[in-house]
């Protein structure tokens, strides 16, 4: 079976976030980049599968400038087989993103895409639904466990209320939660190895997609400075202000 | 080889996520128990950190040494033992066969070596030969195709795990100087081999030392590196100057862990209503560790450069290790100080990390060993000039 990962480079997720000052977003220069969180969950999951014997080929797929081929390397460090970087200098929104997976799994015709649930920049949520839909494919979302059938897979679902295990019909998208696995760390000679492992480069255009944005940002704030505590000297204190000024008992 | 800069950045970023994410938060553990949780050493080897010096033919790779300073300031920003656990592997341990091991000692050795199947320790000292190691009493004896080892040696890092053992002995009773010394690999299981029982120390808990003693222990002289009697002692220091650019990066790496914890604290911690910061004789401390640490890495990477460039650099070397460990030295007195009571407690990694950058001093060659050796060294420049 082949496998798709479509992998984000996102602002590191230690990275204090710092809204620009002309307000039309996070500054990126200088910022230390790598693999959105779910997205490193999605590879080592597709490793793993292959190390079981159930996939022959990982495909990472990431799209944006030149250096997502580091976030690229990074997955085939770990253990993907080759990589397509859709080279693009514009912001690509999900829908566009979706658009451009549907055009590598025409190509490629994976059984499996597997996806993190959602980037930690921009909280989306939408490429893997938005990629089932295009496609006509099943999907099982916010996944914490993968079991490959024959022909189909169970995959059991964080969803509000507990546990969810549903049965897909393959091909399918699998979109993962945190607790799916915890990934490995690229080891040292692979990390070396990793460049000899094949990344193509291609356009947005030499897939026939338009990814002209629908969206406009208008503004990006920094959440409210949350105000300072204050010391109340009793507990009769206390709950008054949490019945009169709180409002809360 | 030299790594391009994507793969060498890469390689840096997962040992700086490695360190921060599985050694950092396991420190405290580690001291407490005085051991290396074996998944940790488990990871450890999975990463690849035993080969980072052995050749990529062996398995290892084969960093240079811009490459292996650079991997060990990362590593330098944890507790010490984590790095002992592969460092005799990677430096004094394993390096003796790397330079002047034969074809076959390397191709047996280094393989396991490099995957941390096998530990090597590196056993020159002895109770009555630590600095002038060109006096060790430690005997080997010509006897058939064999030699005879008796002696004892002393403060062997990682003894009680190695598998091997680079041992100097003396094969030419008539040279009592460094001349008659010869380098074995000297294997754990080897008859009349025994190792103590671990040495209690100031700092470091979780790496372990201990005596290794030679009882008319056999080996084939076919174990002396290099197949070549009597060529111990320039194996040694070729090991030791490899290894003083190591210890200087660890040095630097440590200071740099120390300055970030004390800049954290003096932003918190507040007194007389402000941040202690704040306070210009805060400031003063904060901005000497600062700029030693600096002068450290810079001098590091320089006398890296120079070696990977194939400069003979063993004044250069001392000069790194006597600077950054005494260096390391300093910032950890001033984190003690920074940190005050805080600091004096072992609840906080600084009182530990006091204990732990002592020994940095004093190991691989003492500060005044590394002055004689960079001053001898002038005096024989100077003199080879006229």
């Amino acid at each position: 079976m082949k496998v798709l990962v479509p992998v984000k480079r996102v602002i590191d997720y230690n990275v204090k976030i710092r809204v620009k000052a002309d307000n039309t977003g996070v500054e990126t220069a200088n910022v230390k980049m790598s693999m959105n969180p779910f997205d490193e969950i999605s590879v080592e999951e597709a490793i793993r599968m292959k190390e079981a014997g159930t996939v022959e080929e990982i495909i990472v797929v990431s799209m944006g400038v030149q250096q997502c081929q580091e976030t690229i390397r990074t997955a085939l460090a770990m253990g993907a087989d080759r990589g397509i970087h859709v080279k693009s200098d514009e912001d690509l929104e999900p829908l566009a993103v979706a658009k451009l997976l549907k055009a590598i799994v025409d190509k490629e015709s994976p059984e499996l895409v597997i996806l993190g649930k959602q980037a930690i920049d921009d909280d989306s949520n939408q490429t893997g639904q938005m990629l089932a839909a295009l496609l006509g494919w099943s999907q099982g979302t916010f996944v914490s466990k993968i079991e490959l059938g024959d022909g189909s897979a169970k995959v059991t679902r964080e969803v509000d209320s507990g546990l969810e295990t549903i049965e897909v019909d393959l091909p399918t998208i699998v979109t993962v939660d945190l607790r799916l696995n915890e990934p490995r760390y690229a080891s040292l000679p692979n990390i070396m190895k990793a460049k000899k492992k094949p990344i193509d480069e291609v356009a947005p255009a030499d897939l026939g997609i338009d990814t002209a944005p629908r969206l406009q940002t208008l503004k990006v704030e920094e959440p409210p400075v949350r105000q300072a505590g204050v010391m109340v000297d009793s507990v009769a204190a206390l709950v008054d202000k949490l019945k009169n000024e709180a409002r809360v008992i | 080889m030299a790594l391009d800069q994507d793969t060498l950045d890469l390689l840096l970023t997962t040992v700086h996520r490695f360190v921060r994410e599985r050694l950092v938060p396991n420190e405290a553990e580690v001291s407490e128990n005085d051991a290396v949780p074996p998944e940790i050493v488990a990871e450890m080897r999975e990463l690849g950190l035993f080969g980072l010096s052995i050749p990529t033919e062996f398995g290892g790779l084969g960093l240079s040494m811009v490459e292996e300073v650079r991997v060990v300031q990362e590593l330098g920003w944890t507790s010490p033992a984590f790095r002992s656990v592969f460092g005799t592997n990677v430096g004094i341990g394993s390096q003796g066969i790397v330079i002047d091991g034969t074809d076959a000692q390397k191709a047996y050795y280094l393989p396991k070596l490099a995957s941390g199947e096998l530990i090597a320790s590196f056993a020159l000292t002895e109770p009555e030969a630590g600095s002038d190691a060109g006096s060790l009493r430690t005997s080997a004896r010509l006897d058939g195709d064999h030699y005879v080892l008796n002696g004892t040696k002393r403060f062997i890092t990682n003894a009680p795990h190695a598998g091997i053992f680079t041992l100097m002995a003396r094969t030419n009773a008539d040279e009592p100087g460094a001349r008659g010394i010869s380098a074995f690999i000297v294997e754990r299981d080897a008859a009349g081999l025994s190792v103590g029982k671990w040495d209690k120390k100031m700092g470091q808990q979780g790496a372990h030392t201990a005596d290794v003693v030679l009882e008319n222990c056999r080996v084939p002289a076919a174990a002396i590196i290099g197949g070549v009697p009597d060529m111990g002692f320039k194996t040694a220091m070729k090991v030791l100057d490899r290894g003083r650019l190591h210890l200087s990066a660890v040095a630097v790496g440590m200071a740099e862990r120390l300055i970030d914890e004390c800049v954290r604290y003096a932003s918190e911690r507040r007194q007389f209503g402000k941040a202690i910061g704040e306070f210009q004789l805060v400031q003063a401390m904060l901005a000497d560790s600062r700029t030693e640490a600096y002068a450290g890495r810079t001098m590091v990477m320089d006398a890296a450069t120079r070696f990977d460039a194939g400069e003979a650099i063993a004044t250069e070397a001392a000069c790194c290790k006597l600077y950054c460990s005494e260096m390391v030295g300093r910032v950890a007195d001033r984190a003690v100080q920074i940190f005050g009571g805080a600091g004096y407690m072992a609840e906080y990694p600084i009182e530990r990390f006091y204990r732990d950058v002592r020994l940095l001093r004093i190991y691989e060659g003492t500060s005044q060993i590394q002055q004689l050796v960079i001053a001898r060294n002038m005096l024989r420049d100077a003199q080879s000039k006229n």
